[in-house]
């Protein structure tokens, strides 16, 4: 009888601090619905307005004019200074980009390998089943970021100028068994080729090659002029 | 401004801007669900279809560029080749999820069209645009030379 109550008053005093499984779930729902309203309070939405877009710059690169020369007595150092002047455009990825060393251009400013691979086929334009104009155009298309020109293709394997130095690429040029060019079609594909003008208008984040094609060509035409002396 | 467009044999006047690429003509305004959506920058060729006979990314050309000319899907592409394709890709059971399939395929006809008997090399060359994330490749290769040599059988001399 005294073991009875004992354990009876016992569990009396387990039930005094007991809280039931119901109240608990309550508690916890009442925080995930306290939590959920602060979360979802309706607040003021910033003001709908334009947001500028932010472009990088592409960055404009000068050449110098011819008239920059005209101080230099020397005519063999005045028509070096002037070929080192418009390598500067020769060698711009741009350029250099379609007159890679083997069949498969390059892109970007980085030059890394074209992608997806193709390659130069028999015309400079691609190859029969996978031709440049499988995904170039006539323009630069700024949806795909496709650049575009009619005129798009690779210069003739002779041609090749990637990892030749400045001085190669001048005596190159300047042999029409290479370049398949005298000096007046070499002059006329400086300063007036369609393709070659692209350079200076290459659209989306691609760098433009250095100043304009006229200015290029204005180099191009002086040093011809002052004996198209070749760097060593 | 409306643009001619042959569309799988049937004339359309599409009322669009000229910058918009033909795969949202084809599949927006055409309804034409079949050529995909992969890279939107042509460098998957999922979206690939004939334009005038040849295999073109229809996400990287305009509207403007396109009207006047030709268009094959995958819905219409048809002849020898597309049959002979069609019973390989079956036979060899070479798609997986299948999002580039349609791209490849009409790489596939193009190229068969151009050569009838492709080397592997030939087709290096002129499927290395359509790019599959399930890696077919194998299979692709096999049902190209299975569907030559059938489309070769089947070609009328």
């Amino acid at each position: 009888m005294s073991r009875w109550r004992r354990s009876r008053s016992a569990g009396a005093r387990r039930r005094r601090f007991r809280i039931g499984c119901l109240p608990l779930l309550a508690i916890v729902l009442a925080a995930i619905i306290l939590v959920a309203a602060v979360a979802l309070r309706p607040r003021t939405l910033p003001e709908p307005g334009i947001i500028a877009a932010i472009h990088k710059p592409v960055e404009i690169a000068r050449l110098r004019p011819v008239s920059a020369f005209s101080s230099i007595a020397d005519p063999d150092a005045r028509s070096l200074a002037l070929f080192a002047e418009a390598g500067r455009v020769i060698q711009h990825p741009r350029c250099m980009n379609c007159h890679p060393r083997n069949d498969r251009p390059t892109q970007t400013d980085a030059m890394r390998p074209h992608a997806p691979w193709v390659s130069r086929g028999p015309d400079g334009a691609g190859e029969p089943t996978l031709r440049c104009s499988t995904c170039h155009h006539a323009a630069n298309f700024a949806a795909s970021g496709v650049p575009g020109n009619p005129e798009w293709k690779l210069a003739p394997v002779e041609m090749a100028w990637q990892g030749k130095s400045l001085g190669d690429i001048c005596r190159q040029i300047l042999d029409p068994a290479r370049s398949h060019m005298d000096r007046t079609a070499l002059l006329h594909h400086m300063t007036h080729d369609e393709l070659v003008g692209w350079a200076w208008h290459p659209g989306g984040k691609r760098s433009p090659a250095p100043g304009t094609q006229a200015e290029f060509g204005a180099l191009i035409k002086a040093w011809l002029d002052s004996g198209a002396r070749c760097p060593a | 401004m409306a643009y001619p467009l042959m569309v799988n044999g049937r004339a359309h006047q599409i009322d669009d801007d000229g910058q918009t690429p033909l795969l949202w003509v084809l599949r927006d305004t055409l309804h034409l669900t079949g050529t995909k959506y992969g890279c939107g920058i042509a460098q998957c060729g999922a979206c690939t279809v004939h334009v005038d006979g040849q295999p073109m990314r229809s996400c990287s050309l305009p509207l403007e560029t396109a009207a006047g000319s030709e268009i094959v899907t995958i819905e219409a592409v048809a002849g020898h080749e597309a049959d002979a394709v069609r019973t390989a890709w079956v036979e060899r059971d070479v798609p997986q999820c299948g999002f580039c399939q349609s791209g490849q395929i009409m790489s596939a006809v193009a190229l068969l069209r151009a050569k009838g008997a492709p080397s592997d090399a030939d087709i290096n060359l002129a499927m290395s645009g359509n790019i599959c994330r399930c890696t077919t490749y194998n299979r692709i290769r096999a049902a190209i030379h299975d569907a030559a040599q059938a489309s070769g059988q089947a070609r009328p001399v």
